[in-house]
């Protein structure tokens, strides 16, 4: 599959620095050990506490003891795809470059153009790179293609781009390989530990409406009975379910749901909760019938959120999706909510 | 797994190739292949159109509409009047 492949030159370029060696300044080391406040940290930020604040400065880095004709990897200054890039480093001297993508990893700041042409090509400029490497040759990460022109990055700067493989953990393989990635390295997988790993920030993005509907909840068994009562925990299970199901178990099951439209995957596993649901709680019909399209608007709209954690979804796709899909969730939410109140308090 | 509408916008013009890898090179997906110094679009249906393809095209050989493939995204430029430019939250 790979034979064709074109090596394309990466001719030293001799005197091709303007800038002083005074200016030129590393920004630091990073150790390839991650520490249990890495990992707690990592967890705090898909769950999404301080998610602001990890970041790390951009600029270049050495990891081990580079020279001149260590190879130059780029990266986001997202801390946690920084961590996943130092982590499958061990024992290799490298630099380091990080781009300034406002903390965002390079998939989604590709997308946003934030980890881009513009920026690299600055970045190359501001650390003085061509003063601390004799070859013209950087490693970006493929996913960042999608901002990244590597022929206007050689024509403003000289250097070469190769894109290295999708995954942090290839890299070493792919140095070790001579800068060449196998047809495997090159894929998007998208298996249930990645489906597992973005999970909890959908899970935390649908919070506050949870609050809410608990907080509804209280209100109407405080109007009902005047305090709380433990019926409360009953009546709250059905959406808690819901939040989990669409949250959680529709990212797990997603490749055995029926249907490309993650909409109406969401909405089969809803429907299969409802079922359950029906089972094993007595409600009345009103209640039941609320409840119902409240569940199913909830795993509907999670399932579809859930299109932008994925790796092969296409915009054109996802339009079509939500067009016809949202307003249905939103009739279903809105009469669900109806039903659900008036039910209990008619 | 594959999704709705993938690779409709895709599109190749072999005259203007010149057969430099690199839309084999940077697709996550394999939907290119070179076959004898010319680029082949062997796989559209895996096609996410997340335009790295055409970004690292030298000669304007590939075409394709792209953008993030985000309901969210979606959902919060169609409450903007104007859609363009809506920042999107993820990380
Ligand atoms: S990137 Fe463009 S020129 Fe290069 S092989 Fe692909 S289609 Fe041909
Ligand atoms: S748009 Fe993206 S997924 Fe589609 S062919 Fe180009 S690189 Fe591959």
């Amino acid at each position: 599959m790979n034979q064709g492949r074109c090596e394309c030159g990466d001719k030293p370029q001799g005197d091709s620095t303007q800038a002083t060696e005074q200016s030129a300044r590393v920004t630091g080391t990073l150790n390839t050990t991650i520490t249990w406040r890495d990992v707690l940290g990592g967890w705090g930020v898909r769950w999404g506490f301080r998610r602001m604040r990890y970041l790390i400065a951009p600029g270049l880095y050495r990891i081990g003891q580079p020279d001149s004709n260590s190879p130059v990897l780029v990266t986001a200054n997202y801390k946690l795809t920084v961590d996943a890039v130092r982590r499958s480093l061990i024992g290799l001297n490298v630099w380091m470059l990080v781009l300034d993508t406002k903390g965002v990893n390079v998939w989604c700041a590709a997308g946003k153009g934030t980890f881009g042409t513009k920026e690299l090509v600055r970045r190359i400029e501001v650390t003085n790179l061509a003063n601390f490497v004799q070859h013209r040759r950087l490693v970006l990460p493929q996913l960042g293609a999608v901002g990244v022109a590597a022929h206007d990055v050689k024509n403003a700067t000289g250097f070469f781009v190769h894109y290295g493989p999708v995954r942090a953990a290839d890299i070493s393989a792919y140095l070790a390989a001579g800068m060449r990635a196998t047809p495997a390295m090159r894929r998007v997988t998208f298996d249930w530990k990645d489906r597992l790993t973005v999970a909890p920030m959908e899970i935390a993005g649908a919070f506050k409406p949870t609050l809410i509907i608990i907080a509804t909840l209280a209100l109407v068994d405080i109007i009902r009975h005047h305090r709380v009562t433990s019926h409360l925990a009953i009546d709250v299970a059905p959406f808690l379910a819901a939040v989990l199901t669409g949250g959680l178990l529709v990212p797990l099951l997603l490749p055995w749901l029926p249907s490309r439209s993650f909409a109406l995957k969401g909405a089969v596993t809803g429907l299969l909760l409802a079922a359950l649901l029906l089972l094993f709680l007595p409600m009345r019909i009103a209640e039941g019938a609320g409840t119902i399209l409240l569940v199913l608007a909830i795993t509907t709209y999670m399932a579809m959120v859930f299109t932008g954690a994925t790796t092969f979804t296409s915009l054109a796709g996802v339009r079509v999706e939500v067009r016809w899909a949202l307003p249905l969730i939103l009739v279903s939410a809105g009469a669900g909510a109806i039903l659900r109140v008036a039910g209990v308090l008619i | 797994m594959r999704y709705l509408l993938n690779g409709h916008s895709l599109n190749l013009v072999p005259e203007l190739c010149n057969g430099c890898c690199r839309c084999e090179e940077v697709c996550p997906h394999g939907v290119f292949s070179l076959v004898q110094r010319k680029a082949e679009i062997v796989n559209r249906d895996g096609c996410m159109e997340c335009g790295a393809c055409r970004m690292n095209c030298a000669t304007n050989a590939i075409s394709v509409i792209s953008g993030v493939g985000c309901a969210q995204l979606v959902i919060n430029s169609m409450r903007r009047k104007n859609g363009a430019g809506v920042p999107c939250e993820c990380k």
